[in-house]
């Protein structure tokens, strides 16, 4: 049965690549790039092993606990990261308790970063390579570090299925659970401005989780490396019964939660017309509405943007550690960019509900202006604040014109080529009522290179602007500062209007292409 | 079946030699069919038969591959707007934009037609209540159940009034309440010089509901006409499975006898 489960993973996974070979590219570029990674890792490890053993172990432990927590706590955020053998479908079986739980946790292993984690962590044993007995632990020490990893994320994501059941939590939960992701990199590298402080402290806490579930099972072989035999038999012990425990729990939710199925809660909440009774009663008024209302109530959208407040914190940090803060002038133009490319994806959103407006004819500039005017309401206020505020707070005034027609050029040319991107091209992204942050399998290719290219289009127009901000910063000559405000709002204007104009005769002769593109990754 | 094609100006929807096909597999071959108008019409066939994929193609949704199509005699994919604007449309498997309430997305494909909101406001309210929606119509869609969705999609099909329904699956999940509802709306419309296209694999219901019948399987067009010419005296139900064929003897799962 255990074996059944495994080649059900693998015949999915393989008919996936057959549904769309862009998933067989987004996957062996997702490889590629976790070897790199990986091989990157197995070098430092190798050289590790030149240390003492108490500080390979330090290291060791920290690393894996890191990833171990990691695996415990990403798919929470990112709810189900696979559910491609989602448990809830067994129900019908008759498929006794152990072999469905052995089936479903070995098949994490079946793909990218179930493989990848245990080819990391069972190379623990490069770092022990002078003591032969440590380098056996580490082996099967690493390859059960890997099968916690497993366990832990299947335990925590079902046990925390029950609270995660209503829409609501999910919306808000998602969105406000990846905030400290984001902000990780920088917080990281502030702290490792007191690098030298963290390694007082640094062993102490390794010490601690060497108990834990999460770093036991790297502690074995550094034991056995520094002679104590015992503590290394007594520290496999508790880690055999740390990850015995850890199945048993989630076994046991799993099968609460299948016995009993969450309901999702839904909401009776009466809703008046809203913003339909605020735009004019016009096809483009009324996409205006659609849009806006998405933005507010699909998390999808609010996650595109998450990054909009947190960006000048990213950036304050950077300018703090590099000491100059003339980064934050790029406040303006960064957000203004990053809000207009978040439509370009647009039609991918909608998702089949855009058959509406395929079945309804509506004309293809009242669909891109709609969808434009939407993104601008809130836009145009953030981008004119983030263009203003920096010059103005660090005291560089003569500078506000140049920011300020680079940041319009750039919110309005990009909001035009987003209106051209999102009618040509589709990706899938994901869908309607799913995690916001999970990334469909495979999409990363075909993503990847049109968000590229999009991003690539919006600078190449900034163009004009930036460089006659960067002849008034050489000259300082306040006259290009104001040409600056001049040509970058003409231009920014003109290829909002080009990109609307194009992008709506291509939305009207693609329509049905775009239908079926969206067909697809349904 | 007739060989003698109505003139594309004056059937309500006209289909000749329409062809697709996925790869290998051929969905639908080269069909032609006129939909006379004023009938209520309806198209049966097997799982798979390729309706969902002909009724598409009909209504703009997907590009064929071969063959024209003609809605009161406007080539659909010559002058799609044009054709579009008569046309009302439920498709089946796709999402509808299920973050607005049920009036707002009414209204919605109302204002994307182009009509103006006083119309708009009075023709929601009035499809709600006879769909039975007037209380759900200010809940979200996505909390509605399978059939809410469906009434509260063929809604935004009607709300322009259009010469010609199409309606893929109308039936499916609708209470029986619900659907008599439907039922007296659409007989309603077709009595008053509207055109309904049903695709259903309900054969009773077909045989009761609608005037004119077409058969496809596996892509072909196997009969069409009038509900009694293809009937022929038998039911409808026996009439297909005589056509489309595939019916098992009755001695399969003996052990499936519990005594």
């Amino acid at each position: 049965m255990v074996a059944h489960l495994l080649k059900l993973k693998l015949l999915l996974l393989r008919n996936s690549f057959k549904r769309s070979p862009w998933q067989l590219v987004g996957v062996i570029i997702g490889g590629l790039y976790g070897l790199g990674l990986i091989a990157m890792l197995v070098v430092g490890l190798v050289f590790l092993a030149e240390n003492e053993p108490a500080v390979i172990m330090m290291y060791l432990v920290l690393a894996v606990s890191a990833i171990t927590l990691g695996w415990t706590l990403i798919p929470l955020v990112a709810f189900g990261v696979d559910l491609t053998l989602d448990p809830a479908r067994f129900t019908t079986f008759t498929i006794s308790r152990p072999k469905l739980a052995a089936g479903l946790l070995l098949s994490g292993f079946i793909g990218i970063p179930g493989l990848l984690t245990l080819l990391l962590l069972a190379s623990q044993f490069l770092a022990w390579r002078v003591d032969p007995v440590a380098l056996i632990a580490a082996l099967v020490c690493g390859v059960l570090a890997a099968l916690m990893c497993l366990a832990l994320a299947r335990w925590s994501t079902t046990s925390m299925a029950q609270l995660t059941g209503s829409r609501r939590f999910k919306d808000v939960a998602g969105i406000v659970a990846f905030i400290p992701l984001i902000l990780l990199g920088p917080i990281i590298g502030t702290l490792a401005g007191g690098f030298e402080s963290a390694l007082s402290w640094l062993p102490r806490v390794a010490e601690v989780l060497a108990w834990t579930p999460l770093g036991v099972f790297a502690a074995v072989p550094g034991d056995i490396a520094s002679g104590s035999v015992v503590l290394a038999a007594l520290r496999f012990v508790l880690g055999v019964a740390y990850l015995g425990a850890v199945i048993w729990a989630w076994e046991r939710s799993l099968h609460r939660a299948m016995e009993t199925p969450v309901s999702p809660k839904t909401s009776t909440k009466a809703v008046g017309m809203g913003l339909f009774n605020v735009f004019p009663a016009t096809p483009t008024g009324a996409v205006a509405a659609r849009s806006l209302t998405y933005w507010l109530k699909d998390p999808r959208y609010a996650a595109s943007i998450v990054i909009v407040p947190l960006m000048p914190v990213i950036l304050w940090f950077a300018s703090t550690n590099s000491g100059s803060s003339t980064v934050m002038l790029g406040v303006g133009p960064l957000l203004a960019i990053l809000m207009a490319f978040s439509i370009s994806a647009d039609v991918s959103y909608d998702s089949t509900a855009f058959s509406l407006h395929v079945l309804t004819g509506v004309s293809g500039v009242a669909d891109r202006a709609g969808r434009v005017i939407a993104c601008a309401v809130f836009a145009l206020p953030v981008t004119l604040l983030a263009a203003i505020l920096p010059p103005v707070l660090m005291g560089r005034t003569e500078l506000l014109p140049a920011i300020l027609g680079v940041s319009l050029c750039a919110l309005f040319a990009g909001l035009g080529v987003s209106a051209m991107a999102s009618a040509r091209f589709t990706y899938s992204v994901p869908l309607p009522g799913e995690s916001p942050f999970k990334t469909p399998p495979g999409a990363g290719a075909r993503m990847a290179v049109t968000q590229l290219a999009t991003f690539g289009i919006m600078f190449v127009l900034l163009v004009p602007a930036l460089a006659l901000t960067v002849v008034q910063l050489i000259s300082g000559d306040a006259l290009f500062g104001w040409l600056a405000l001049g040509v970058g709002l003409v231009l920014g204007v003109v290829f909002l209007m080009l990109g609307i104009r194009i992008g709506g005769r291509w939305m009207e002769r693609r329509m049905p292409e775009l239908m079926q593109a969206v067909m697809v990754n349904k | 079946m007739s060989n003698s094609y109505l003139d594309p100006g004056t059937a309500a929807l006209s289909i000749r030699s329409l062809g697709k096909r996925f790869g290998e597999k051929v969905a639908v071959n080269g069909i032609s069919l006129d939909v006379p108008s004023g009938s209520f019409f309806g198209l049966v066939g097997p799982n798979g038969a390729g309706k969902t994929t002909a009724l598409s193609m009909a209504t703009g949704l997907m590009r064929p591959d071969a063959g024209q199509v003609w809605i009161h005699g406007v080539d659909v994919w010559a002058e799609p707007m044009k054709a579009k604007a008569s046309l009302g449309v439920l498709a089946d498997g796709v999402r509808l934009f299920d973050r607005l309430s049920g009036r707002q997305l009414v209204t919605y494909a109302g204002l994307l037609r182009g009509m103006d909101r006083a119309t708009v406001d009075e023709r929601t309210e009035d499809l709600l209540r006879v769909l039975d929606l007037a209380d759900a119509g200010s809940k979200l869609v996505v909390d509605y159940s399978a059939g809410m969705t469906k009434k509260i999609a063929l809604a935004t099909a009607l709300i322009h009034s259009p010469r010609v329904l199409v309606l893929d699956e109308p039936f499916e999940a609708v209470d029986p309440v619900s659907a008599a509802n439907i039922r007296d709306i659409l007989s309603d419309y077709v009595s008053h010089g509207g055109t309904v296209i049903v695709s259903s694999h309900v054969m009773d219901l077909v045989q009761r509901m609608c005037s004119h019948v077409a058969v496809i399987a596996n892509g072909n067009l196997l009969a069409a006409g009038s509900v009694d010419e293809v009937r022929g005296g038998m039911s409808l139900e026996d009439k297909f499975v005589d056509l489309v064929g595939g019916r098992g003897s009755n001695e399969g799962l003996s052990w499936l006898h519990t005594s």
